[in-house]
């Protein structure tokens, strides 16, 4: 599993105007595995998983999210901000195996 | 067996016939003179609308089912309506030709008066002469599974299709068989070789959740501006392996074509929004229950009869336009600013032996069959039966299909999947190589033997029962019911999902859940070895030389019908 | 594992104007140890809780909840791939300082673990909107429960979503 982890992406708008609210979506290569599965040989396969992605603008708190192992493989994920004024979107993902990717998108806000 | 370019003619109804039409063939056929294809000028906007012909480039029989039963909200309604009701509903029973057209009722017989129906060529003839009347107030639409259902359009892997959907000047299309060629091949003719534009609001890449296609399409037409949007079959995934396309999620999504809705309307100022539509007659009618602002859903998938009036929910118009080239649908609308104004519709049955086919599809349809002649052309064995697919539960060709799979592969009983396309033969036609392939011809036809227990075999036949008659349409997924062999049972629709089935038997014994039994089926979700269903059918007809279906495996209703709507009785079914 | 992340679309990214695709960060702050470890703060209670009544008693504090249209869940009534549900959230609220959705919990009701997700908004935001792919084993309800800043709690409709083995269709 471990070639295949990480790799975090944004996707949104570079530009906004001022009050218009703009989607944000993200992916990160992760297996999210449960820890109830086997493997083919019959041993456990522990659990590997996403747990807390946390969001800033400009540092700033903007949102918090805890995952459980019921989000699929590679999460995607997508919310709205509303755009107040220029500055850098930032996420961190944490993950329960002492993995922690980040990624940033700049958005100009006129 | 090779045949000649008359022959070939003569087989298409052409030969010697100069006007648009067969010489005599209305007055020997119709005991009337008058041209069911004139129709006086009306509107600004023409839409015509083809579907689901499952790539039969020659017209073909196809016998309306017995049984299409509807459940909730669908109960009685249409198009769940069967023989005299559905003649009774469109008040069409009077005619013969309409009886023929639109009902089951004394099939083989009003067959041989009557005559096969579509044919591109046929079909062709029709578009051009609607476009040389309508000039370019016309829009061609098709709904869908057009590369899908014939043995040359899985040979060239849905090129012949293409070609013929060029060549009849298709405006746009929406897809659902199409995508079991896989995703590359789909996406190799849609951007190189189909010159129709391919639209899908509900398809979705399966990583950024991003369209696929292009959701929609706008065309300007007398000034106004006629939106299209692409509905693609919302199961494909579910109903057909996934694993022809990994990266395509697909779904109804309702809100998303709300939001297409309100864009064309508001960011390209559409004065007429058409949904293209492969959701199913009772989807359809759904989601025009949940989204404001359709004014028309041209609809396919299920293969009903739903005209010759359209159904109206709230301010929207819906129809379906059957299958095999059977019915050619035409709107002529005065579209004005930002509003249908009025609508006229025709519902036309391609009766192939009354139209002279469009000389330059005949000859490309000659062109891409020619190499595959002698191949279509084999014999395999006689009929004394009507033999036909389309029907809730078992049809006679899919009881000679499962029979045939259950004595070549040794097994107990059999499953064959509830599909809606396949066309039908005569008693007393021989059945070629080519109408096998007419009813398997898929890009995963191989056979397999699994060994389920009674409780494994009760739980298929229980989940497919609810993909067909859950009394939410969002549940449907627009097939029948799966066809067994050897295997009884009664049933009753209007149970929940693990209850519709009960008095399950093998061979007329009870099915006990934890004993094993060998069932012979085909066409899996997963990717499996085996031999090809063609090759399985075609080789047990040779063998019999001469087949009859004497009794079908039918289930028992446990709860009275004959008062549905959606039986055609005297159907024979046990109550 | 080994599925790739770009994928050839047909309309390309001209959906939306300016779209940036950012490919920066990647960084792996810290060594990938495999060493289990839950991350701080993850409410480990609440997802540990086997059944809905359990996992909703530690999350949202109650496990009944008035359904309100402002809670806005939509799911495939079928599911493609058990092991990617779609599923989108959109709750209705002016997301001010003064009144705003501070959490939002997203169930399965008979899942191993039914809380699925947890989401902690600030007023900064300005939206409550988020969409995410989750893994269901069976036919099951999916459903949202949402908590103003003032404790008002309120719950979507659930959602079915059928899982189901298909086949046979058209």
């Amino acid at each position: 599993m471990a070639d295949n982890i990480g790799n975090p992406m944004i996707r949104m708008a570079n530009s906004a105007k001022k009050g218009e609210v703009v989607e944000v979506r993200s992916l990160i290569m992760n297996p999210m595995t449960t820890g109830l599965t086997k493997d083919k040989e019959g041993k456990p396969i522990p659990a590997h998983f996403i747990q807390t992605v946390s969001v800033t603008f400009d540092n700033a708190k903007l949102l918090d999210i805890d995952w459980s192992t019921a989000v699929s493989a590679n999460p995607y994920l997508a919310f709205k901000m509303r755009a107040e004024k220029s500055g850098t979107l930032k996420m961190v993902w944490k993950d329960n195996q002492n993995g922690v990717w980040s990624a940033e998108s700049k958005l100009t806000v006129s | 067996m090779h045949l000649d370019r008359r022959d070939f003619l003569q087989l298409l109804g052409v030969a010697g016939a100069a006007s648009f039409f067969a010489p005599g063939a209305i007055q020997a056929s119709w005991g009337s003179d008058k041209d069911p294809y004139t129709i006086p000028d009306y509107g600004n906007v023409t839409l015509l609308h083809m579907t689901d012909s499952h790539a039969q480039l020659l017209p073909v029989w196809w016998r309306e089912p017995d049984t299409n039963i509807g459940v909730g909200p669908a109960l009685n309604q249409t198009p769940h309506l069967c023989g005299k009701w559905m003649l009774d509903y469109y008040q069409v029973g009077k005619n013969p030709r309409d009886e023929y057209a639109y009902s089951c009722l004394d099939y083989d017989t009003l067959a041989h008066k009557y005559g096969k129906i579509g044919g591109y060529a046929h079909i062709a003839a029709l578009v051009k002469r609607f476009r040389q009347e309508r000039g370019d107030k016309v829009l061609l639409l098709d709904g869908g599974d057009t590369w899908q259902g014939s043995a040359t359009s899985l040979w060239t892997n849905g090129s012949d299709m293409v070609g013929a959907q060029n060549l009849l000047g298709v405006d746009d299309f929406v897809g659902h068989w199409e995508f079991t060629f896989g995703q590359d091949r789909v996406e190799h003719l849609v951007k190189n070789e189909l010159k129709a534009a391919f639209l899908a609001q509900n398809v979705f890449s399966n990583t950024w959740q991003e369209l696929v296609f292009k959701p929609y399409r706008i065309h300007e037409i007398s000034g106004r501006k006629i939106a299209v949007i692409g509905q693609a079959f919302p199961f494909t995934p579910i109903a057909n392996p996934a694993y022809m396309i990994p990266d395509w999620g697909f779904g109804i999504h309702t809100e998303h074509m709300q939001k297409m809705v309100d864009e064309v309307r508001q960011q390209h100022q559409a004065d007429l929004v058409v949904v293209l539509s492969h959701n199913g007659a009772d989807v359809d009618k759904k989601m025009a229950a949940m989204v404001k602002g359709i004014d028309i859903i041209l609809g396919g998938h299920t293969h009903d009869i739903m005209g010759p009036k359209p159904f109206m929910v709230n301010q929207t118009l819906i129809i379906n336009t059957s299958t095999n080239g059977k019915i050619l649908a035409r709107f002529d609308l005065d579209v004005g600013k930002g509003k249908l104004k009025g609508w006229r519709f025709h519902y036309l049955p391609v009766f192939s032996n009354l139209i002279k086919p469009d000389a330059e599809m005949a000859a490309y349809i000659e062109k891409v069959r020619a190499p595959y002649q002698a191949k279509l052309s084999q014999p395999l064995a006689t009929t004394a039966s009507l033999l036909y697919r389309r029907d809730n539960f078992n049809g006679t060709f899919d009881q000679l299909l499962c029979d045939a799979l259950r004595e070549e592969m040794d097994c107990e009983a059999s499953f064959s999947p509830g599909f809606r396309w396949g066309y039908c033969k005569l008693p007393g036609e021989t059945i070629t190589m080519e109408d096998v392939m007419g009813q398997t011809a898929i890009t995963y036809p191989q056979v397999t033997i699994n060994e389920y227990t009674g409780e494994q075999i009760k739980n298929i036949m229980e989940q497919v029962a609810d993909n067909i008659f859950n009394p939410n349409p969002y549940y449907q997924q627009g097939g029948d019911m799966i066809r067994v062999g050897n295997i009884q049972y009664d049933f009753n629709p209007d149970e929940k999902i693990y209850h519709r089935i009960s008095n399950l038997r093998i061979g007329g014994k009870a099915v006990s859940a934890g004993k094993k039994y060998k069932v012979a089926g085909w066409a899996s979700m997963q990717k499996v070895e085996g031999k090809p269903v063609w090759e399985i059918f075609s080789h047990w007809l040779q063998s019999k030389k001469h087949v009859e279906v004497k009794k079908l495996d039918l289930p028992v209703l446990n709860k009275d019908m004959r008062n549905n709507h959606g039986i055609a009785f005297p159907k024979e079914y046990k109550l | 594992m080994k599925k790739t992340i770009q994928r050839r679309q047909f309309l390309g990214t001209s959906l939306v104007a300016g779209a940036a695709v950012t490919l920066a960060g990647g960084t792996l702050l810290r060594s990938g140890a495999a060493l289990a470890d839950n991350v701080a703060g993850w409410p480990a209670k609440a997802f540990d809780a086997k059944a809905l009544d359990q996992a909703m008693a530690a999350s949202v504090g109650k496990s009944n909840v008035p359904v309100s249209p402002k809670v806005k869940l939509t799911a495939p009534t079928i599911a493609e791939n058990g092991g990617a549900v779609p599923v989108t959230i959109e709750i209705d609220s002016p997301m001010t300082a003064d009144d705003y959705v501070s959490t939002v919990w997203l169930f399965v009701d008979h899942n191993p673990t039914p809380l699925a997700s947890q989401f902690d908004l600030t007023p900064a935001l300005g939206a409550a909107y988020f969409q995410q792919r989750i893994k269901m084993a069976k036919t099951d309800n999916v459903r949202v429960i949402a908590k103003t800043n003032k404790g008002e709690l309120m719950a979507s409709a659930p959602r079915e979503v059928k899982v189901t083995i298909g086949g046979c269709g058209g």
